[in-house]
């Protein structure tokens, strides 16, 4: 499957890159109003038609697509920093911080995901800029979603520690942060790698969620949430099938995150 | 029953601590002790005195928490300020409907999952195997959300979205589990010996792999109370996850609070009930 995994990567590079240059590519700013054209078919002027409101609909798909395409990645960098933070030190130091961060880890994993993100999310205010929406939105995937990576990491840096090289490091006159540092950090690489490609999928799909719900990014900048909120709207008298593109740009671009993660995942 | 105690008290403190966590955030929360009636420009001097003395008794978190303990010892959830009615008889009203949406999704989704996790491991066919991992990767990839939608869209039952949600997810490990028992070398002997394929499922392959199956049922209800959100919020049904939703989008962090607290401690037992059943299977099977 490795010509899957190389197709894969190959797409994701296409739409990042696609996505990276929207200011060129699209064809009018993401909250451009054509007042004359609402709900406009696709045409050569608006190659996806526009929405209700007279936005073209390419221009928000590809600036929602970089949102959700960007921000998700840097979500999960956040939670996987946390993760070795946390689970690393934890593993690291043993006794009764282990099991103190390890309880705390088993709290955050025994609350219902999307229910502890609608809870943390409603405590901050929802009227708020766009700007501030999208740093908010991604922050808490950011924040809240350690937990698991942090106990693999707890557990993987316990193994190590108590293995043969950090032992001879240790001999060595080798302690406290060099060996973390120097012994330890080195040898988590592939699990955090994989926590990180594993994490953004995730983060993807319940920024979608989020969105739909109303919970993510403010209008008028565009997610892949956002946009696919539009569906609500669909009805079979009205049918706009272009309307389900971002659905399948995004079911297609979570599809190659799974397959461009498989190879990670085995080698951690 | 020093390890069903044991499970007690791990409830029973993650409970209490997950409370303190709701307590701190509603308490530190912005806008908290801001009333909106305080803005009505028909009530004097007194009245809103009085309405500053009733919150003053939640001056600090730990008084605040204090009283939180108090009333949910009394079995007072408090009043939900978007709704204005008690919690608890929102959750008398709601809570059936939620069990029963993720009762049949649970249902559905296991016997789905099961049963196209069985088919490939036991025709040890490629095409069947691509073609069920085909349909559960691509659900993996569709927002809950999307999924309701699609469903209100197409006029489809909407409780049965649960189960496409729980689906994939638990056949993405049966099929891993049940591959790897299959190609343990007592199954191995058994197929030589000349034992029929169902024998072989039902004495020597489920058995290995049941251990893991149960400890993930109790996953699966986590993943399931989660989903029902969108679900509940998109499709109209009047449970839980659509209050939930509610109470987000009308900041009612009180409800929101004891809302999570309460699916934890549902999603906890569950997993306490899976993890109780699992220890003897597995030494049954050791």
């Amino acid at each position: 499957m490795k010509w899957a995994r190389m197709a894969a990567i190959g797409f994701l590079v296409l739409v990042s890159a696609v996505c990276l240059l929207a200011e060129f590519v699209a064809p009018a700013p993401y909250a451009h109003q054509f007042r004359d054209v609402p709900n406009a078919a696709p045409s050569r002027q608006h190659l996806l038609g526009t929405d209700d409101l007279g936005r073209d609909r390419l221009s928000r798909l590809l600036y929602g697509t970089r949102v959700s395409l960007f921000l998700a990645p840097a979500a999960a960098l956040l939670s996987s920093l946390l993760a070795v933070l946390i689970g690393g030190t934890a593993g690291f130091v043993g006794g009764w911080v282990e099991r103190c961060v390890m309880a705390a880890a088993d709290l955050f994993l025994s609350l219902p995901w999307l229910f502890l993100l609608i809870t943390v999310r409603a405590l901050l205010p929802l009227n708020v800029s766009p700007f501030t929406s999208v740093v908010i939105t991604f922050a808490l995937l950011g924040c809240l979603g350690w937990a698991g990576a942090a106990r693999v990491i707890c557990a993987d840096a316990r193994t190590l520690c108590s293995s043969d090289f950090v032992l001879l490091a240790r001999a060595s006159g080798n302690g406290g942060f060099r060996l973390l540092w120097r012994h330890i950090l080195p040898n988590l690489k592939p699990v955090l790698y994989a926590q990180f490609w594993i994490s953004i999928p995730v983060f993807i799909l319940t920024e979608a969620n989020l969105g739909i719900l109303g919970l993510g990014v403010a209008e008028p900048l565009p997610s892949w949430g956002s946009l696919l909120r539009e569906l609500e709207n669909f009805s079979a008298f009205s049918a706009q099938p272009w309307q389900f593109v971002p659905l399948i740009l995004l079911v297609v671009v979570v599809s190659c995150f799974h397959l461009a993660l498989q190879k990670q995942e085995l080698s951690a | 029953m020093r390890k069903l105690i044991k499970h007690v008290a791990r409830i029973v403190t993650v409970l209490l601590l997950g409370g303190f966590l709701g307590a701190t955030l509603v308490r530190l929360a912005p806008g908290f002790g801001v009333d909106e009636q305080e803005l009505d420009s028909r009530l004097n001097h007194e009245s809103i005195q009085a309405l500053r003395r009733s919150r003053a008794s939640d001056g600090s978190l730990a008084e605040y928490y204090f009283h939180y303990l108090n009333r949910l010892l009394h079995g007072d959830l408090g009043t939900s300020r978007t709704l204005q009615q008690p919690v608890r008889q929102l959750l008398a009203e709601r809570f059936p409907e939620t069990l029963e949406s993720v009762g049949l999704g649970l249902a559905l989704g296991w016997t789905l999952g099961l049963a196209l996790a069985i088919a490939p491991v036991m025709s040890r066919s490629w095409c069947v195997d691509l073609l069920t991992s085909l349909l559960a990767g691509v659900l993996l990839c569709f927002p809950a959300a999307v999924l309701a939608l699609l469903f209100v869209i197409a006029h489809a039952p909407a409780r049965l979205v649960l189960g496409l949600i729980v689906f994939p997810e638990v056949f993405r490990y049966a099929r891993n589990l049940l591959e790897h028992s299959a190609s343990l070398p007592h199954v191995l002997t058994a197929r030589a010996k000349g034992l029929g394929g169902f024998r072989v499922l039902l004495w020597h392959i489920l058995p290995v792999a049941a251990p893991q199956l149960l400890a993930l049922a109790g996953v699966s209800v986590s993943l399931a109370f989660a989903a029902a959100i969108p679900v509940e919020a998109l499709c109209d049904l009047p449970g839980i996850g659509q209050l939930a939703w509610k109470a987000a989008l009308g900041r009612d962090l009180e409800l929101l609070v004891n809302l999570t607290m309460i699916v934890t401690m549902v999603t906890l037992v569950a997993n306490t009930a899976a993890d109780l059943i699992t220890n003897p299977l597995r030494r049954s099977a050791a």
